[in-house]
């Protein structure tokens, strides 16, 4: 057996658009995920970036099964994740867990702490007997760094980064092999947030876990990722290590995206290299032809029109999906 | 339809000369709340002068958008309370001006954009009537002069086919789209001064990117000063002049960009700082501020972030540390702010 814990390929999530009150037709598709390939390595942390809609949270869902896919594979230790059913199914939901993003909706108002992490061994209760699962909840509050002893409160006695903690626990509580982090932090204030991403890399440690870790900020994505993956309307366009996206990015997006990250660091005002982009991206129901970044690219000729650029290597030693992929190095 | 009414928009009479364009002094507000009273701001002051950017910067709670609420005077009383302090503009103290004087500052004056551009814009009306609403009351000019007036400023804030967008929606327009309109809306009325609450918080940094550089534009063109509030230090230390760092209520370091991200003043700053993670640096563990910040129903005694400093000394714990001048334009609320400058 290989050592990816997860490989997708050529994953296909379209969404279809409906118009009319009774008789609904079908005009059309948003093409949130459009033929993605990747491979989580064992114990590693990919991290996948991009801006709103450009599908990586519709990736983590579909890779949970709480999205059908379209089309295409995507396997965990060799076995199929889109065809599994009952038994087997209820066995993938052990092994991988999510981390949602908004602390506040993700936890049930109405249970305790205590219930929240201790309702997945309702469903699984091969993994802690009923009457060792009071235990082994304070053993989870007191691993994500909070207070066993508030097994009983409930959420909104706990300020946002408390309930992160609180969502990193309930998702560690079957002893899970993959965690996907769906922008973890980026609802917590500075201070929470390095706390909780300290916390995330520990537990990496411990319990030797893999991280599909997605976010939208890239100084966060960098800090914990061992290798990242830049996705735009639905694609990936570039795929490395931590130190080849940012050190030596190839694809103008890729560039673009670095580029306009605010560096906290007064001195270097004006001293950057600034690439701004013109516009928004485009409607994901109606992508553009060829290359899908052409309609902002700097770089865009004609064969960008027709052509779809492959996800491969030309230049530096990693992938990037650009007919005319250059090094360029941005971050100071 | 009278049109002498942009006349009367400044009754020059409440300014005094040569005073700030803006200064917040010693403003205390409570939330009068059914939990207990909430301290929200403790003695903050700051000033901007024209062209210049101050950056109020702060987690949640710290009480920075409070500050802003109540310099338009759109804070809600109640719960809140403005229970000391003065804001004047011009020299004038707004606190005390009548509620008329008040709506008259309020755009020609000081304007404000929003985090939120959707839920600040009315989704019932075009973006061009809530442009030219304000110039038909305000200034009392015609539908017709008031359109092509709008249309000009949505040139100006870079909306590609203004002709066309004036007469859409709010929903048409993308989220980037939307905070261009929402500033067009602002410097409508031509003010002094803008507050910019959290305004690219909730685009994606592409846009970002491209809002800062149109807020940055058009103060420079307009010489307006600019209060820049949020969270974000990599956006602060792109464009601020000055800084004001907030926490529990108060200014707790007040400096030059350059020299607050070189020598921090306050060891709430410096946690700050060193608690980011980097986009030039890879670093192993980040360092942490710990603990949580405080609750305002219960500010801690003395300094009110004690108990998460790390240089916590006896005399954190019972008195409140004043404002320490460390150089010119540099205040520190720390006892030990002059050490911390100097050593190490």
């Amino acid at each position: 057996m290989t050592d990816n814990i997860i490989e997708v390929r050529d994953l296909v999530k379209h969404f279809p658009v409906r118009v009319g009150v009774l008789f609904k037709r079908t005009v059309g598709y948003v093409r949130a995920v459009d033929g993605v390939s990747f491979d989580l390595k064992r114990g590693e942390t990919l991290g996948v970036v991009g801006e709103s809609g450009c599908g990586k949270s519709t990736l983590a869902q579909v890779l949970m099964r709480l999205e059908p896919a379209t089309s295409g594979t995507a396997t965990f230790e060799g076995r199929d994740i889109l065809k599994m059913k009952g038994g087997e199914l209820r066995k993938l939901r052990r092994d991988i867990q999510i981390v949602l993003q908004d602390p506040y909706t993700s936890l049930n108002p109405r249970m305790t702490v205590g219930d929240i992490i201790g309702e997945p061994f309702e469903i699984h209760p091969e993994v802690a007997p009923k009457g060792s699962r009071a235990k082994k909840v304070r053993e989870l509050l007191d691993v994500v760094g909070l207070n066993p002893e508030h097994i009983n409160r409930y959420p909104h006695q706990f300020s946002g980064g408390q309930r992160q903690r609180i969502g990193i626990a309930r998702a560690l509580a079957l002893r899970p092999k993959v965690i996907v982090c769906d922008e973890p932090v980026s609802a917590l204030d500075v201070s929470i947030q390095a706390q909780v991403m300290n916390l995330l890399g520990d537990l990496q440690t411990e319990f030797g876990l893999s991280y599909v870790f997605i976010a939208h900020d890239l100084s966060v994505v960098r800090h914990l990722s061992d290798r990242v993956a830049v996705m735009y309307l639905g694609k990936m366009v570039e795929v490395g290590t931590e130190e080849e996206i940012y050190e030596h990015p190839t694809h103008p997006y890729t560039q673009a995206l670095l580029s306009a990250v605010p560096v906290p660091d007064p001195e270097l005002r004006n001293q950057r290299q600034v690439i701004r982009l013109e516009g928004d991206v485009p409607s994901p129901v109606d992508p553009p032809s060829g290359c899908r970044f052409r309609t902002r690219c700097w770089k865009a000729q004609d064969i960008c029109a027709t052509a779809e650029p492959e996800l491969v290597t030309r230049v530096a030693n990693h992938p990037s999906a650009c007919h005319f992929a250059e090094e360029k190095s941005i971050v100071p | 339809m009278t049109t002498t009414r942009s006349e009367v928009d400044f009754e020059e009479t409440a300014r005094v000369p040569g005073a700030p364009l803006l200064e917040v002094d010693d403003l205390f507000v409570e939330f009068r709340t059914r939990d207990g009273v909430a301290k929200v701001l403790n003695g903050v002051s700051y000033r901007v002068e024209p062209g210049e950017t101050l950056a109020v910067l702060g987690e949640s709670g710290s009480g920075k958008s409070v500050t802003a609420q109540t310099i338009m005077g759109i804070l809600d009383m109640p719960p809140g309370v403005i229970t000391g302090g003065e804001i004047r503009f011009h020299g004038e103290n707004l606190l005390k001006a009548s509620s008329r004087r008040r709506r008259e500052v309020r755009g020609s004056g000081i304007a404000m954009i929003f985090q939120d551009a959707l839920s600040a814009l009315n989704p019932v009306f075009t973006v061009g009537f809530q442009i030219e609403e304000q110039l038909r009351l305000r200034k009392g000019m015609s539908r017709k002069d008031a359109r092509k007036r709008a249309i000009e400023l949505l040139d100006q804030v870079k909306i590609p086919n203004s002709k066309g967008r004036v007469r859409q929606y709010p929903h048409e327009f993308s989220g980037g789209m939307r905070q261009r309109a929402m500033i067009a809306m602002s410097l409508a009325l031509d003010p002094e001064m803008l507050i910019a609450d959290e305004p690219t918080t909730a685009l994606d940094v592409t846009v970002q990117a491209q809002i800062m550089d149109l807020l940055k534009d058009i103060q420079v063109e307009r010489n307006m000063g600019l209060i820049l509030i949020t969270h974000d230090l990599g956006v602060v230390a792109e464009v601020a002049d000055r800084i004001a760092v907030m926490y529990a209520g108060r200014i707790v370091e007040q400096s030059h960009a350059r020299d607050l991200y070189r020598k921090p003043g306050h060891p709430y700053t410096q946690g700050l700082l060193d608690s980011l993670p980097r986009l030039d640096l890879k670093g192993t563990e980040l360092r942490t501020i710990k603990g949580l910040p405080p609750s305002l129903l219960n500010i801690p005694q003395g300094c009110p972030f004690n108990p998460r400093c790390p240089r916590v000394q006896d005399i954190c714990k019972t008195e409140v540390p004043p404002q320490h001048r460390l150089a010119p334009g540099r205040l520190s609320a720390c006892h030990f702010a002059e050490e911390l400058i100097s050593g190490d």
